[in-house]
């Protein structure tokens, strides 16, 4: 069986009401397993609208949205919530931590609501906290000052690791990460990009970097922008 | 479960606002308790303000005012029995025992009650307790006196103590029988009934004192010594009421019926049970205000935790989106947010019921000796549980309040960071 791909998008529309214009038209996109893919544009070219619905918050008004083979458009909200966060680690701009729990609650989070990642967790370390740990340590956040620090005194580098170790846990076959670096001065967004790269080759994810930093394009295998892809902008104009 | 222990890192995090919450709905709940055990045992002890009498018998009025002046010493007689009446009823074949009941006298606002030894005998209150004495012993002689405890404990007073009896029922009589003092002989344990209110002295000192008075003045000129009235007969020509103890309880209906029937004086009897339960009714509106005020306070607890709840709720919509990117769903959400309220109140009715109980442990013993009231420390009781159920119930269902209100955030919100 051929490998099928990460995302496919086909004739994607979105618009936020019927009478309302399109935000996003998407004629054909593809991203194999695997692919680092960097997705820029400008604030309001769509980026979080196409975010929504690659992880199945928000439906398309028309065309597919295939994740992992799976059109996912047409499962149930309950199905589109489980198939998240059994395939899709997730890191946001910034505070991306539940305050009231430990570094190592807030990494071994998914496994609370995914069985597929919390097996996967414990297939990789032998349990919960192993996995946690040996991921914190990847993302040279083991250290015994740090994890056992409220995560709200911790700085904003050291979240987003601690964010990304929770996207990885369990192995999921996608990790999103919409503009993880904006709030990192530059030597810590290359720093932060690197240990990202190596922990998705590891577990052979697909990465989605979603960000307005062009600058960082260059690093990733493919880059797309937005913008370009679009459609709906110059339908609009 | 493990949304259960989110809802509870989640109000340890914020302990000193879920503290408070927790404070203010502990007390309300056991104010709401205390009230309801308050009110059971009062009525209890109130339904055993006198007890193994058959029949209240007076001059005929109504059966509650009887009950009043007789048992309560609340309010004034209509009329006498004449001492040929009671004595025909005393020696009745159906009648186990009697006690004669005079009043009409005070002594510092606490009515004083003639009445013989018989009332030391047969008095019974609460379940079936008979009178005892914290000190002395019953009246022997005409001039004594026993005091319940209340009297001697307001106005301070020991056995061998000398008091004047006033004539007339009110706090500031002018109208003293100073000539003929009494000597307290016996003070007797509380009772939480108006025995503890009541200055008790022989029928016979009754007569005494006012042996020289006619038609309620003393007579001018006409003076009797302490010392000559004894020397006078001083069986009473008339007595206000008396309590009936039947050989068997079958008759109750029949005695009952002979005393309201006879014809030589216009009599009543009551049978004091269904007299209290009159009674009680009356005054039930005040006891349900009571209860109603305690289930709003418990109201006004579970409201404030609603508005904290309601008011936190915008600054955790970011929790509520990385909640979500993690997988939660949105009714993870509203079980998040609901169990968080459950958690506070179930909390909350736990600490109630420990405040309860300390302050019952704490308080049961003054609360025994000051006013006769036992509160038993046991389980809850049926009607308790179902309180404590019913707040439970409310608390959910308030909890469901700001619960569907994260649910619907985290429906419109996804995983968006709108802060």
């Amino acid at each position: 069986m051929p490998q099928t791909a990460a995302i496919l998008l086909k004739d994607l529309r979105f618009g936020w009401r019927k009478n309302l214009p399109e935000v996003l038209h998407i004629a054909d996109l593809e991203v194999p397993r695997g692919e680092r893919i960097f997705i820029g544009g400008a604030s309001g070219s769509g980026k979080s609208t196409l975010l929504a619905l690659l992880a199945g918050v928000n439906l398309p008004t028309q065309g597919e949205v295939r994740v992992l083979g799976e059109a996912i458009n047409r499962l149930s909200g309950a199905r589109r919530d489980h198939f998240r966060s059994d395939h899709i680690g997730f890191v946001f701009q910034l505070f991306n931590l539940i305050p009231y729990l430990s570094v190592l609650e807030n990494v071994t989070l998914p496994c609370r609501f995914s069985h597929l990642r919390r097996q996967k967790a414990i297939e990789a370390g032998g349990d919960l906290q192993t996995e946690a740990m040996r991921l914190l340590t990847h993302l040279d956040m083991a250290h015994e000052s740090l994890i056992h620090r409220p995560v709200t005194e911790l700085s904003v580098g050291q979240q987003q690791r601690v964010a990304t170790a929770r996207a990885l846990i369990g192995a999921p076959e996608i990790i999103i990460a919409d503009e993880p670096t904006s709030a990192l001065d530059s030597d810590m967004r290359q720093a932060f990009l690197r240990l990202l790269f190596q922990e998705c080759d590891d577990t052979g994810s697909t990465l989605l970097f979603v960000s307005h930093d062009r600058q960082l394009a260059s690093l990733f295998e493919r880059h797309i922008a937005l913008d370009e892809i679009n459609q709906a902008d110059q339908e609009g104009q | 479960m493990a949304i259960l222990s989110l809802a509870l890192k989640s109000l340890f995090n914020r302990r000193y606002t879920a503290g408070l919450i927790l404070i203010s709905i502990a007390l309300s709940v056991s104010l709401l308790l205390a009230v309801e055990r308050l009110r059971v045992e009062s009525r209890n002890s109130f339904a055993h303000t006198i007890s193994g009498t058959d029949l209240v018998v007076g001059a005929r009025s109504g059966s509650i005012n009887l009950l009043l002046y007789s048992i309560f010493r609340i309010g004034d007689a209509t009329n006498n029995i004449s001492w040929k009446s009671y004595k025909k009823f005393a020696e009745h074949d159906l009648v186990k025992w009697t006690i004669p009941i005079s009043l009409g006298d005070s002594h510092k606002g606490y009515r004083v009650m003639g009445t013989n030894q018989d009332y030391f005998r047969y008095y019974k209150y609460g379940n079936k307790n008979s009178l005892a004495f914290n000190q002395g012993q019953p009246f022997e002689q005409v001039y004594h006196a026993v005091l319940g405890q209340e009297v001697a404990r307001e106005l301070g007073y020991q056995v061998g103590e000398k008091i004047i009896i006033a004539h007339g029922a009110g706090k500031t009589s002018f109208t003293m029988h100073d000539d003929k003092p009494f000597e307290v002989v016996g003070i007797l344990e509380p009772t939480g009934t108006p025995v503890d209110r009541t200055v008790h002295v022989p029928l016979e000192g009754i007569e005494a004192i006012h042996k020289d008075w006619i038609g309620g003045r003393q007579v001018a000129g006409l003076k009797i010594s302490a010392e000559e009235a004894l020397e006078k007969n001083l069986t009473p020509k008339a007595i206000t009421a008396f309590l009936v103890g039947l050989k068997s309880k079958i008759a109750t209906f029949r005695v009952q019926r002979e005393i309201n029937d006879y014809r030589k004086e216009p009599l009543l009897a009551i049978l004091p049970g269904v007299a209290l339960q009159q009674l009680w009714d009356m005054m039930g509106v005040a006891e349900n205000a009571l209860l109603v005020v305690t289930v709003l306070v418990v109201f006004v607890g579970l409201i404030g935790m609603l508005t904290v709840m309601l008011a936190g709720l915008n600054e955790r919509r970011r929790e509520m989106a990385i909640l979500r990117s993690v997988g939660a769903r949105p009714a993870h959400i509203l079980l998040l947010v609901t169990g968080e309220s459950l958690l506070l109140s179930l909390i909350g009715i736990a600490l109630g019921l420990l405040l309860l109980y300390s302050g019952l442990l704490l308080g049961q013993p003054v609360i025994e000796s000051r006013y006769g009231l036992h509160l038993p420390i046991g389980i809850p009781s049926m009607r308790e549980w179902i309180i404590l159920g019913l707040v439970g119930t409310s608390s959910l269902i308030i909890g469901l309040i700001p619960g569907y209100r994260a649910y619907r955030y985290s429906l419109s919100d996804g995983m968006s960071m709108r802060i």
